[in-house]
């Protein structure tokens, strides 16, 4: 490969890289977007699809807002999408729930939402608290144990298995050159470029964006930055498909536009992503049945663990290397949520070679040695 | 017997209750070891010996003494002491060898001591265009009615592949007053030739005789065409079979379609309880990487009997002894046991011949690596072209593939796309499947109802992971 | 498409999409449906193309039915009982049915 054959190095082929990737080839960069192989350990596999706001923020208000902006941008997002590959990632908005099977568990739920909103500087949203009666009027097929839940108006889904195919049928469209099994090993900068050196041979790039994941942590040090991640395991349970019975996705409990209904969200401390804990299983499957009834015998066709990505403190990095101007860190848990702000707020900006401050600061990396600090 | 019957515990589970597994119950029982033989089908006998307690099939001329040896394998198996369940599904197994079964729709955890996998073999997926629709079924499919209901093809019937089953069945289906109108050859010319080193091996094995007989059988009354094209053409159902050798293409109408060309083993249960598997070259399929007692990778799980690699019924009755003779060594070394020299003698018998067999009977490329619009998912309706394109977008291997299109995600598991998605793959990258791998796949490997799944015993950490 | 051998079992019977359908003792619901010349037991969730039982031996899930309310049974796994009711399913299974 000879020197300066390409702008910008993504690292990572997951939906944060693909979509970071997509957007950087519509600012006209030449982009190699550098991943791993058909066995990787890979959120975006794995994810749950939704674009949701409620709840987001809580200790950072910035993130609320930062969150909103994605899921307004979804829309449009989707749509040039839909034109460029034919393909339709299914998002919708209708609103989404938070089902709780307790009184115990409701006066939780509206806690958290009174300290979330009561925040100094969080962008107005609203969730509202509402009772069973409310909540039976969108939701029919709710079982006599729910005693309310959370809505917010701002939350979504969408099909992210077939967003992360259609993203990269997309870059693939755009000229972006996709190099599975190549696992980036080491990053240095040598006169004007970053050089990768992967298990096949070195790739150079002008600049570099690291949206591997957890896999950060690793890398983020050879280039000056540092992405703090704390994985965590999260298990899914997923039945056969089913006519339409739910119209708005519930944060634990959502219809696919296939049919399957997508039952989460674990967990785990362990970050073995084979393993897999069928109590764990058994008690998201407990809880779908009490939420909704009608699906105690609908089949299970499948399980699955995957490893979340997931920063110390669960927000998002958006860093830019001081040591080597040109490194970049795009690092967060949601990147379905936020893959429209990836692709049409973060990738100009890394295409222009500078993060927008009034944008990202609060999501420099910085901020974890302020609060080792105080 | 209800699932609540069951014990928490026993020392030995047996998972399939064909040739391997009534073996290894059989043996492992005898010796004292607490064993439970699992089986979803309403009786044991596998494929082979299917229904072989029930078969209303009574003139013993038409199945054949092969079959009714299953008769001894199910008496011996009965007398054992060992639980012998049927219609009890297996969906999970682990590591630590916790066994999940549901019976009558209800689902218990069972903790084994050891595991002996055996459940078997399946057809290997062929799927030419066509082949979902009614009217088109597997070899199998037709042999096991005439096995179980003594059911036989009566209409305008056509068999196509190849393999020792094919002129089985055909000859079964004969000799029990069916009708055939034709069978399609698919076996490449060129796989005789490279048989024939084999031959000498296989003239000395049982094989041959019985082969050469079928075959004769066959032959003396349907005619056989050799195809290296092969359609199954209509619109809601089957019409007509188009065929074609060379530039010539012949169309037949037909009611039923049968196809088989070779069976390749059941990976489902033990990829999920994490068993290695390797690829076999020579049988075109994944299989277990096993020890000389049919030890898996996973410490305490074995895997016998077809499942373990193919190499036929009798040979996999020979497999269940030596995995449970292993079983017993390990909990009861005490036990008297059968001599186990005399079995692996016995087994290594049974593989003569064998290498002819796989020679001959290796599918053509074009009937393992389908083109164009042509199903290789059934449950899903994923397409060959889909596969190709995804795999040209940079998608390496049947997991990402998953993700991307659906392929494997449906209710089969992979069962009927796993070995096409692979080798498509393998193709359109210019690589071995080896290379690229399989799927991997997760309990529940059957599927059960949520509220099965919900019934399982759940620990307080666990609840704590999705209660917060 | 298929007849039987002679020796086949007591007669019993079940009822399809409310049909009374004649079969035999050690039938499945599967190899019952085939035995009566039905085309196809379900239509596919995907594209609502008509299959019918193939493999016969639970590996396929071809033959998905719905047996006594329940659906989505496999019929090859399922032996017939007098009354049973089956239906043929149509696309998507409903939840709760």
């Amino acid at each position: 490969m000879a020197a300066s054959d390409y702008d910008v190095a993504v690292v990572g082929g997951g939906l944060v890289g693909v979509a970071t990737a997509w957007g950087l080839a519509r600012e006209g960069c030449r982009v190699v977007v550098l991943d791993e192989g058909d066995r990787a350990v890979r959120a975006s596999r794995g994810n749950f699809a939704l674009v949701w706001v409620q709840s987001k923020g809580l200790g950072l208000p910035e993130y609320a807002g930062w969150t909103i902006r994605s899921s307004n941008a979804w829309g449009g997002f989707a749509q040039t999408l839909k034109e460029e590959t034919g393909l339709d990632v299914s998002f919708q908005r209708p609103g989404g729930f938070h089902l709780a099977l307790s009184e115990k568990e409701l006066e939780a739920r509206a806690t958290i939402l009174k300290r979330l909103h009561n925040q100094p500087g969080i962008v107005d949203y609203k969730t509202e608290i509402m009772e069973r009666s409310q909540v039976a009027k969108m939701l029919p097929d709710i079982g006599p144990e729910v005693v309310g839940g959370s809505f917010c108006p701002l939350d979504g889904h969408v099909n992210s298995l077939r967003l992360f195919r259609t993203l990269h049928t997309a870059i693939k469209a755009r000229g972006v050159t996709y190099l599975p099994s190549h696992r980036v090993e080491t990053i240095t900068k040598d006169g004007g470029e970053f050089r990768l050196g992967t298990v096949q041979g070195e790739i150079r790039a002008g600049k570099v964006a690291l949206a591997a994941g957890n896999a950060n942590m690793r890398l983020a040090p050879m280039v000056g930055l540092e992405a703090p991640m704390r994985p965590e395991r999260g298990q899914i349970v997923v039945t056969e498909r089913l006519r339409p019975f739910l119209n708005h996705p519930v944060v634990t409990l959502r219809q696919t536009d296939e049919g399957t209904v997508m039952i989460g969200d674990s967990k785990e401390e362990s970050i073995d992503p084979a393993g897999l804990t069928l109590g764990v299983s058994a008690t998201e499957a407990e809880r779908a049945v009490r939420q909704f009834p009608l699906l105690a015998n609908v089949n299970v066709v499948r399980t699955w663990s995957a490893i979340r990505v997931m920063t110390q403190d669960g927000f998002p990095i958006y860093d830019e290397s001081e040591t080597h101007p040109g490194a970049f860190t795009v690092c967060c848990h949601s990147g379905v949520t936020l893959a429209a702000n990836h692709a049409l707020a973060v990738a100009p900006m890394i295409a222009r070679g500078a993060l927008e401050k009034s944008l990202v600061a609060p999501f420099s990396a910085r901020r974890f040695h302020v609060q080792a600090a105080g | 017997m209800n699932a609540s019957d069951l014990s928490p515990a026993y020392d030995l589970v047996v998972i399939g209750g064909g040739p391997a597994g009534l073996a290894a119950a059989a043996l492992a029982a005898r010796a004292g070891l607490s064993t439970v033989l699992f089986d979803e089908n309403p009786g044991v006998g596998g494929q082979i010996y299917r229904a072989i307690a029930s078969s209303p099939v009574k003139d013993r001329a038409i199945l054949g003494e092969d079959y009714w040896a299953g008769v001894e394998l199910a008496a011996e198996a009965g007398a054992s002491g060992a639980s012998i369940v049927t219609g009890a599904t297996v969906w999970s197994l682990d590591p630590s060898r916790l066994v999940g079964v549901s019976i009558a729709g209800k689902a218990r955890l069972i903790q084994a001591g050891r595991v002996i996998i055996a459940t078997g073999s399946l057809e290997r997926p062929f799927p030419i265009p066509g082949w979902t629709l009614p009217g088109v079924m597997s070899a199998g499919g037709a042999q096991t009615l005439l096995k179980a209901q003594g059911l036989v093809p009566g209409g305008r019937s056509v068999m196509a592949g190849g393999g020792p089953l094919l002129w089985l069945l055909a000859a079964q289906i004969l000799r029990a007053g069916g009708k055939i109108d034709a069978i399609l050859d698919t076996t490449p010319r060129v796989n005789w030739l490279r048989a024939l080193g084999h031959l000498p091996d296989f003239v000395l094995s049982p094989y041959f005789s019985k082969g050469l007989r079928l075959l004769r059988e066959v032959r003396a009354r349907v005619r056989v065409i050799r195809v290296d094209r092969l359609e199954a053409v209509g619109d809601d159902k089957l019409r007509e079979v188009v065929f074609a050798a060379g530039d010539a293409e012949w169309r037949m109408p037909a009611d039923l379609l049968l196809l088989h060309r070779g069976v390749v083993p059941n990976v489902n249960l033990a990829t999920a309880a994490g068993v290695a598997h390797a690829w076999n070259e020579r049988q075109l399929c994944f299989e277990p990487v096993l020890d000389e007692d049919f030890n898996s990778s996973v410490a305490g799980i074995a895997v016998a009997g077809d499942g373990a690699g193919i190499a036929g019924g009798t040979a996999a009755a020979e497999r269940g002894r030596i995995a449970a003779i292993a079983a017993v060594r390990a909990l009861k070394p005490e036990a008297a046991v059968p001599d186990l020299q005399t079995i692996r003698q016995n087994l290594q018998r049974e593989a003569m011949g064998r290498a002819f067999l796989d020679a001959l009977n290796r599918p053509a490329v074009s009937f393992r690596q389908p083109q164009g619009d042509t199903i290789v998912c059934r449950c899903e309706e994923v397409t060959a072209k889909q596969v190709r394109d995804t795999a040209d977008l940079g998608c390496e291997g049947p997991n990402q593939m998953k993700a991307f299109l659906r392929c494997g995600m449906g209710p089969c598991q992979g069962r009927l796309c796993g070995l096409t998605v692979t080798e498509l793959i393998a193709a359109q990258r210019g690589t071995t499947p080896a290379e690229v791998g399989y799927y991997r796949l997760r309990p529940p490997v059957k599927p059960i109802t949520l509220s099965e799944l919900a019934s399982l015993p759940i620990t307080e950490v666990e609840r704590k992971a999705v209660e917060r | 498409m298929f007849k039987r051998l002679a020796e086949a079992g007591a007669a019993v019977a079940i009822t399809v999409d409310g049909k009374r359908v004649e079969c035999r003792a050690g039938d499945t619901v599967a190899a019952a449906l085939i035995a009566a010349d039905i085309d196809h037991c379900r239509t596919t969730p995907v594209t609502g193309a008509p299959r019918a039982p193939y493999c016969l031996m639970g590996v396929c899930f071809e033959c998905l039915v719905s047996v006594d309310g329940v659906g989505s049974r496999q019929g090859c796994l399922v032996p017939v009982r007098e009354g049973m009711a089956v239906e043929t399913q149509i696309g998507k299974r409903e939840a709760g049915r």
